[in-house]
Parts: C-alpha cells; sequence; structure tokens
C-alpha cells in the first residue's frame, strides 16, 4: 500500500531559509543546506525546496545550491522556484531535482506544463497552485509567491493542469500559512474531488491532528509543513508516529542501521 | 572495489553516484563502453521510456560490452527502475522493443498486469521478498522503498522474482539471475533502506 508522505518545505530567499505567515513578513530562520542535511538524517520522507524570491525578481533557478541541496539528500527533491522553460527544468533535474514544483509560469504559458510532462514524464511535474480565500467565501489562485490575483477558481485550474500532464498538486492556502491554525480541509477536499493525481496539502499545519484531519477528511496524499518544524519541538518522526496511530499508512523508519 | 554508473544519456546519474559515495564506494561516471572493463561492478541507472533507453544503449556501443563483462567476466550487474526493466527480453513501452535479454521475460505496462490503480505507481511502497537474497541483507521484510513507474517486469521464470510490491497487484520490485540484479524501486533516494541495498550489492561477491 502507498504510504502518505510527511514532507517539511524549505522556502529560501536570496541564500537564507526564511518562513512567513500569509506570505507575508518573511523571517529568517536558518540556512538550507544545514536543514536540508539535518532533514535527510531524520529521514523524511521526501522534501520540497522553493526559492520565493525567484519568480518576483524574475531570477533563473539557482541551479549551484540546488546542486548542493541534493548532494544531501538521499529522498526525492522537489524543486520550485523560477522556472519558466524547458531548459530549467533539465538544468534543475541535471542539479539533482527529482521534481520540479512549476507555479506562476503556468498561468503565463499553461503549455509549459505540457511540454515539461510529456518531456520528463508526470511522476516529474508538480504543479503548485496558491489559493487566497475571499471575505465572501471564494476562492481564487495567486501567483509569485502570492502577490498577484489571477483571478482563476483553483478547481477548474486544478483539473486543466491535470490535463495538461500534471502529476502531483502541491496546494498551498495562503490564508492558513505560518498560522498553524490548520489546514484548509474545504478546499483541499474540494481538489483531491476534483482531480486524480495524489494532492500534498499545504498552509496552516501546527499540530499532528491538522496533518491527521487532512488526510482523514480531505483525501490528501501528503501533507507540506514549514512552520510546525521550524518554530516547534514536533518533528516529521513525531508526526507519523501520530498518524500511524490514527490509522494511515505511513512510512516505517528503517532503525537497523546507523545514518551511515 | 569500484563500481561504474553507466552515462548514456539518461537518468539521475548524480543521485546515483552520490548514494554509492555515502556508502564510501568508488563509484565512476562510465561514459564509454571501454570503462566497464576497468571496473569490478556495473550500474545501469534509467529514468524515462524503454524505446528512447535502448536507443541510447545501442547508439552509445553499450549493449555488447554489457553482456562481455557481465556473461563472459562475471561481474556482478545492477539495473534501477529502467535499469532494471531493460534487463528483459523486450517491452512494449514506446512500440515493441528488444531489451537486453539478461533475464528472462516482458516488461507491461502496469494496467495490463491486472493492476487498476492510478498510473504511474509513485510513493514509498513495501517490498516483500520471497526469498533470503544478498541484496537484502540486514533490511526487515515490509520495509519502504521509493517507487517510480508506468511499467513493470515479469520475469518468465518465477525463480528470477526477488521480491514484490503490492499496488492493487502485485509487481515486480526486484529480480536477479546469478550475477544480474535489477530493482524496480530507486534505492538511490530510498534513504536507509535503499542505502543498505546497494551496500549489500557492492558486499555481494560471485562464488
Amino acid at each position: 500500500m502507498l504510504k502518505v508522505r510527511v514532507i517539511p518545505t524549505l522556502l529560501w530567499k536570496d541564500f537564507g531559509l526564511v518562513k512567513g505567515v500569509g506570505f507575508d513578513s518573511w523571517r529568517r530562520v536558518g540556512s538550507v543546506l544545514p536543514a536540508v542535511k539535518v532533514y535527510n538524517s531524520r529521514d523524511v520522507d521526501e522534501l520540497i525546496v522553493v526559492d520565493i524570491s525567484a519568480s518576483q525578481q524574475q531570477n533563473r533557478p539557482d541551479y549551484e545550491s540546488v546542486s548542493d541541496f541534493s548532494e544531501e539528500c538521499f529522498v526525492p527533491l522537489t524543486v520550485g522556484g523560477g522556472i519558466t522553460e524547458l531548459d530549467d527544468v533539465l538544468h534543475l533535474l541535471h542539479s539533482g531535482a527529482d521534481k520540479v514544483s512549476i507555479n506562476s509560469a503556468a498561468f503565463v504559458n499553461p503549455k509549459i506544463i505540457d511540454i515539461v510532462a510529456a518531456k520528463f514524464g508526470v511522476q516529474c511535474t508538480v504543479a503548485s497552485i496558491d489559493v487566497r480565500q475571499f471575505e465572501d467565501g471564494s476562492y481564487h489562485c495567486f501567483s509569485h509567491a502570492g502577490t498577484q490575483d489571477v483571478g482563476r477558481n483553483p478547481v477548474d485550474w486544478a483539473k486543466e493542469l491535470v490535463s495538461r500532464g500534471a502529476g502531483e498538486i502541491l496546494l498551498t492556502s495562503i490564508n492558513r500559512d505560518g498560522t498553524m491554525k490548520g489546514y484548509d480541509i474545504d478546499l483541499t477536499e474540494r481538489i483531491v474531488k476534483s482531480v486524480d493525481v495524489p494532492v500534498i496539502a499545504s498552509g496552516g499545519a501546527g499540530n499532528y491532528q491538522h496533518m491527521i484531519d487532512v488526510v482523514l477528511q480531505a483525501g490528501a496524499s501528503a501533507v507540506a509543513a514549514a512552520s510546525i518544524f521550524h518554530f516547534t519541538e514536533q518533528t516529521p518522526a513525531g508526526a507519523k508516529s501520530a498518524m500511524k496511530l490514527a490509522g494511515i499508512p505511513i512510512r516505517q523508519n528503517f532503525i537497523g542501521l546507523n545514518s551511515k | 572495489m569500484r563500481v561504474a554508473i553507466i552515462n548514456y544519456g539518461m537518468g539521475n546519474l548524480g543521485s546515483v553516484r552520490r548514494a554509492f559515495e555515502e556508502i564510501g564506494a568508488e563509484a565512476v561516471i562510465a561514459n564509454h563502453p571501454s570503462t566497464l572493463y576497468e571496473v569490478d561492478r556495473v550500474i545501469l541507472p534509467g529514468v524515462g521510456s524503454f524505446a528512447e533507453g535502448m536507443a541510447h544503449l545501442n547508439r552509445g556501443g553499450w549493449v555488447s560490452a554489457i553482456h562481455d563483462v557481465v556473461t563472459q567476466q562475471n561481474k556482478p550487474l545492477l539495473g534501477i527502475c529502467l535499469g532494471m526493466q531493460m534487463l528483459a527480453d523486450k517491452s512494449d513501452e514506446g512500440g515493441e522493443t528488444k531489451g537486453l535479454g539478461l533475464i528472462s521475460g516482458e516488461v507491461k505496462r502496469i494496467s495490463l498486469l491486472g493492476c487498476e490503480q492510478r498510473i504511474p505507481h509513485m510513493g514509498w511502497n513495501e517490498v516483500n521478498y520471497k526469498t533470503e537474497d544478498v541484496v537484502f541483507n540486514g533490511i526487515p521484510q515490509s520495509s519502504d522503498f521509493y517507487f517510480v513507474h508506468s511499467y513493470a517486469f515479469a520475469p518468465r521464470d518465477l525463480q528470477n522474482i526477488v521480491a514484490v510490491v503490492n499496488y492493487g497487484c502485485e509487481l515486480t520490485a526486484a529480480v536477479r539471475n546469478k550475477n544480474v540484479f535489477g530493482c524496480q524501486f530507486h534505492p538511490e533516494k530510498s534513504s536507509k533502506a535503499g542505502r543498505q541495498l546497494l551496500k549489500n550489492f557492492m558486499n555481494y561477491s560471485a562464488c
């Protein structure tokens, strides 16, 4: 049986590891490389690393840093930020990324998803959707690290991305991001029900129960989280133990060996 | 003990090389078939389609060199993912294509093997070995490994199936025919269990 994954998200900006609230008020919480090393030694299921300044500043992905991260990562590594064309993806994969996460570029040129999936396979094509909920309850997709309202409904957009070849959806609630008040269950459930690829829930995890809820109630295939791991004593291993107790299939940490 | 990782223009060579470095093995990227004669063991990695992979192997002159070092010189070889599938006689991915024929059998789309779940089979899944094979030394039964594939290897001789994975139906997870090994999962991305498997492969001695 396939396991539900616990995925720490590492956001990086100008060489530092950062975390914000609602995609704003970024706070530096360390450096990326040591964090990759620590998570790798703690046997997380996957890692997502996103350069949040790349698309806003129209920078190309930083292949050199990605190469450094991948050297320390022995689980699947997803890299996002600043990807606009096929060539970027090729370089990222050569730098050690296993999957790429595409967000802003897909709004500008949706065909990038078709092209990347055709060339490198759906398994390495992750479509990232950042969603903000308005007071009237409506949801809009946002691009460029949450700074631009593209006016699209996330359910329709998710369907289009999957029909174009996205193999996975990384769904982030901007409202919940960094709040540690729990995932947006309703939003996640809507997306899970509208596509047949795995949906990674992101934004709002503050305790293990939040992760359990978004898996059991909304059907998320994976839970991504950052603040809970940066700012509390809770760990990916702890999350997996709690999820296991709740009856969720998780990957058992392999304890027969030391890390080396 | 030196291991060569075949660079035929496809696959995640960097990750594979790093994983071998991590277990203290001397890994070289083989850019030319002649390198296979200078090492003790061979890795055939791979991400991509069967037809394209075999085309690259044929074009680069790898096929005869692989056969030579594996069957004449008895060097251990480990095929990973597509690299394992190419050990087969043939596949229908990208049009019927002949494989290396080192382990008899065919590669078929998962759905044709009776699996009704979504494709690709992607993520961490439990591997159950059928026999106590050297490559699973020290690895508990049902350990999780990382899979990404849409096709699977169906060996003709069931004795060649070392381990299986359940994804709605039973799929081949690892194969072996004497000194030729293969795994459908990615040991280089399977954390500690994967590292142990690579160590076991390096420690294996044909006798």
